[in-house]
């Protein structure tokens, strides 16, 4: 296809040509991040701050019977000690559905729901002051199997069920020649930030507060806070603090109104910080998963029909449970043309810990199952698995299960050729640190065997299903400087980047100020999620600064008495094309421009009853192939390399592409093989980074780069497509199969354990 | 809470602690008391790295140790590796790799860094790896990371210029 770019690994240089688009410009933030100066929320201090924490129910399900706070508010140093009554305003919020409560009233719905908040001097007396405080549960037998939901008592006055989509797309009536069916399972993901959850509060004086947070989108805390508090959402100010990474599980509200209730009645600043115990209860997680499939293919290897049935588990509320069925549903037949399909997608309630979102958002679990029937389709036919792939996979104009037809660019058969054909660098690891069972060393190298295969997928971008998402941003250029505003939540995606490189490229000025993302400033950015900042608040950026510009060129041709047209915006200087007109864009700018804009992607709409309907914008499609050494005996796993390709659109800033490309695939990598919050009863038994995996250094493989496939996307600004879901998508689908293809058993699940290995967990 | 005092040397500097409860560990104290928040607390439970320091020159998680405990020992931080207003050969290494993202675990894998280039200016892949295998980063997946090692380590060598 003509406009198609590949960049090549070795295109990633690690300095910068210049600070426009397309160069690995340096973060602005970097120097103060590598040197510990970066203020992240954790580091928030005020000299007059009191502290802040959290009594969570030991139970999944219960009736409070009587909370006796008693002894608590005695103890020398506690200042406030608050209840469910004490909420002032809505005593629940939610994303989607104000479903959850503040804090416990009559019921609790799970393990480590907040139900007394305190503020004392020190968090040792916060600790003794939680200690204190004595709650009578009658214990309820919990409902943790997700398949019983339906059928269960509502746990909740909204009932168990959360969302069904019922997708039937083509003819009903068609059958394939061959078929092949699988039930598939994914266990639930935490996305394991590093920086804990933590904040501040101060009482604002004449009632109102501000709130200092990490969170992914400032406006919607905002509007969630002020409801709970019974203030009008403009005494409310959040201002964004120093986050350490999201996920998706910054997405919901956690501390905010508890760390606001506190300031506001003890009249000091309050800061909280969540351990990491706390944080595994006190954010959502990835959607466990259980997905049936039956695929149906002709002879040649053309699908002609899927069949699937998808129970998600939401836990106690609702969070962004409705979005994630419907990117499950949506997705769940992967990048390929599939004329007919009946896809059911249901995500109900349970009394275990809520899920929500997290990057790759209901594409991830589905990944897994699609990419499992594709690898034992392929074995039916007796078909190498790329070459059916090659056979189905979608391109422009082809149309998804939901009938929509993409319109923009699907390179999805790009990635695919690029990533198989990349030379492999794998060599056989003679250390036995690099073998499964790393710095244990327990691997026999008689006993390690080799896979390697591919996983191909894809997902929206931004969002969907007819939602009115938009971005503000403002530009203001003065004395040659531009000073951009936007409420984007800098998460260390590098958004704060790509500002300065928009700016130098639009206006061509070098110096770019960034103002701290607030609500008190501007308008809504939306999320910092669904892979949508760089088109959403990029494209934002981008038109503000358009407008500045369009403003500037009028008044220079105005004051000189040119025509418009003649003139350009090079270097800093506004010049005429003849040449005889140069005016610096300091001097041009004395008198300062100024331009607010809104920036919003083209509508969507909403799902019919047959889950038909053009729901989404944008789609991204990424291809890993994976390598791995099984330990068959012991049942261990070494991921020995990975190789990727991703259609980007266009390339922004490459070094920021390539980490996250490099951090999503490292995210995939956990799933596939480390990371599950364990459960029992619907308590989380593993509530550390003892006890929950997270891959370090010597779990991930180098990541091989195959190729970046540029094809501008039609409306996205400079044609670059979001990048940061696509890598957690496909890489652990990959990582799963190649040990499949190392071990030859079925392993319909992942996290892969070794039990499952050694065992033979779901033989074929 | 008033305790016995004691004094810490931490960056060359002598700070007298005379407040707080006796069980506060150095994290705390470095972060809470003397304004040094360079140091972090992904996890307070020894398993992150992210808190790492330099006691007498060997790397510690400094959540696990009881700041009393480190009276008379020379504590380096995150804040005392370049003199001010400048970075070390590792910080600029990061800067310049782009190995930073979120950066709330870049303090803690700046030190352990340190500590391996100081014994180590060749150290290859797989040691590189062990090295920063206490360091958890979940943003990066490592890979600019291991490629700010080299660039710094390069740099020790004598081979290249920062
Ligand atoms: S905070 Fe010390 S090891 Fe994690
Ligand atoms: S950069 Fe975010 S944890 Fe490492």
């Amino acid at each position: 296809m003509s406009g198609t770019r590949t960049t090549d690994r070795t295109g990633v240089a690690p300095r910068t040509g210049g600070p426009g688009i397309g160069e690995s410009v340096p973060r602005p933030d970097g120097v103060p991040k590598v040197t510990g100066s970066f203020a992240f929320s954790s580091d928030l201090w005020h000299d007059r701050m009191l502290w802040g924490g959290t009594l969570r129910s030991p139970h999944p399900s219960a009736r409070i019977v009587s909370v006796d706070i008693g002894a608590a508010v005695t103890i020398t140093g506690v200042h406030a000690v608050l209840l469910h009554d004490d909420v002032p305003g809505s005593k629940a919020y939610g994303l989607e559905h104000s479903d959850q409560q503040v804090l416990a009233g009559e019921v609790v719905r799970h393990e480590g729901e907040p139900v007394a908040i305190v503020a004392a001097d020190h968090p040792e007396t916060v600790r003794r002051a939680l200690d204190a405080i004595v709650v009578e549960y009658e214990v309820v037998d919990p409902l943790t199997d997700p398949a019983a939901a339906e059928t269960a008592p509502p746990i909740h006055p909204d009932g168990n069920l959360i969302r069904r989509i019922h997708l039937r797309h083509g003819d009903q009536q068609v059958v394939g020649e061959v078929q092949v069916e699988g039930t598939y399972e994914v266990g639930m993901q935490d996305q394991a930030f590093l920086g804990p959850e933590s904040g501040m509060a101060i009482p604002v004086e004449g009632g109102g507060v501000d709130l200092y947070i990490a969170t992914q989108w400032l406006h919607a805390d905002r509007d969630q806070v002020a409801a709970c508090l019974g203030l009008r959402p403009e005494r409310v100010r959040l201002t964004l603090a120093g986050v350490g990474g999201a996920f998706g599980a910054r997405e919901d509200l956690s501390m905010h109104v508890h760390l606001c209730m506190l300031a506001m009645h003890t009249g000091r600043p309050v800061k909280m910080v969540y351990s990491r115990e706390e944080s595994f209860h006190g954010h959502v997680h990835r959607h466990p998963a259980r997905m049936w499939y039956r695929h149906h293919a002709d002879r040649d290897g053309t699908l002609v029909r899927v069949e699937a049935s998808l129970l998600l588990d939401g836990g106690a509320y609702a969070s962004s449970s409705s979005a994630v069925i419907a990117n499950a549903t949506c997705f769940a037949a992967g990048p390929y043309r599939v004329p007919s399909a009946d896809i059911e997608g249901v995500v109900v309630r349970t009394n275990n810990p809520p899920c929500g979102a997290m990057r790759g958002f209901g594409a991830v679990q589905t990944c897994f199952a699609h990419e499992a029937q594709m690898d034992l389709l392929a074995g039916a036919l007796g078909m190498d698995p790329v070459e059916l792939r090659l056979r189905n996979v979608l391109a422009t104009g082809d149309r998804l299960v939901t009938g929509q037809a993409i319109t923009g660019t699907a390179p999805g058969a790009e990635v695919i050729r690029t990533c198989v054909d990349h030379p492999s660098a794998a060599s056989i690891a003679e250390d036995p640190m690099a073998l499964p069972g790393g710095a244990g060393r327990t691997a026999d190298p008689a006993h390690v065997v080799r896979g390697e295969a591919l996983a191909v997928g894809f997902k929206n971008l931004m969002f969907s299903e007819g939602f009115d998402d938009y971005s503000s941003a403002a530009c203001r250029l003065a004395d040659g400087v531009a000073t951009i505003t936007c409420a984007c939540a800098e998460v260390g995606q590098g958004f704060v980047t790509l500002v300065q490189q928009i700016a130098h490229e639009v206006l061509g000025v070098q110096e770019v100020v960034l103002e701290p993302a607030s609500t008190e400033t501007i308008g809504s950015a939306g999320s910092t999620s669904a892979s949508r900042q760089t088109w959403m608040s990029g494209g934002a950026v981008q038109k503000a600064c358009e407008e500045v510009r369009v403003r500037l060129l009028a008044r220079v041709a105005d004051e000189h008495g040119v025509e418009l047209d003649g003139l350009v915006l090079v270097d800093g200087l506004v010049a005429s094309l003849t040449g005889d007109l140069r005016v610096d864009l300091v001097s041009a700018t004395s008198d300062p421009i100024h331009a607010e804009v809104e920036f919003r992607h083209a509508p969507t709409f909403p799902l019919d009853e047959d889950g038909q309907g053009d729901a989404h914008v944008s789609f991204a499609f990424s291809a890993h192939r994976a390598i791995v050494d099984v330990d068959v005996g012991l049942g261990l796993v070494k991921v020995v390399e990975l190789t990727t390709s991703q259609d980007v659109g266009r390339v922004l800033n490459p070094v920021q592409v390539v980490g996250q490309l490099e951090g999503g695939a490292a995210q995939g990598v956990g799933l596939a093989v480390m990371e599950e919050v364990q459960l029992s009863d619907g308590r989380i038994r593993n509530a550390s980074f003892t006890d929950y995996l997270v891959p370090t250094a010597l779990d991930m493989p180098p990541v091989e780069i195959a190729a970046l496939i540029e094809q501008p996307e039609p409306g996205a600004p400079f044609g670059a497509k979001g990048v940061g879901e696509p890598p957690s998508i496909t890489s652990t689908a990959a990582v799963a199969a190649a040990i499949r293809a190392a071990t030859g058993l079925a392993l319909p699940r992942v996290p892969v354990r070794p039990s499952d290995i050694v065992f033979g967990g779901g033989a074929a | 809470m008033s305790i016995d005092p004691y004094a810490l040397t931490v960056n060359g500097r002598e700070h007298e602690i005379s407040e707080g409860w006796p069980g506060e560990s150095l994290l705390w104290v470095l972060r809470e008391r003397l304004g040094l928040p360079g140091s972090k607390n992904a996890c307070e439970e020894g398993e992150c790295g992210s808190c790492s320091v330099r006691l007498d020159g060997e790397i510690v998680c400094s959540c696990l140790v009881l700041a009393a405990s480190a009276v008379g020992q020379e504590i380096t931080t995150v804040e005392g590796i370049a003199p001010d207003g400048t970075l070390s050969d590792v910080q600029q290494a990061f800067v310049d790799a782009g190995a930073v993202q979120c950066g709330f675990c870049t303090p803690g894998l700046v030190m352990a860094i340190d500590v391996l280039l100081d014994s180590d200016t060749d150290p290859d892949d797989l040691t590189v790896r062990e090295a920063i295998s206490g360091n958890l980063c979940r943003c990066t997946g490592y890979g600019r990371v291991i490629e700010a090692v080299n660039l710094a380590a390069a740099f020790r060598r004598g081979e290249t210029d920062l």
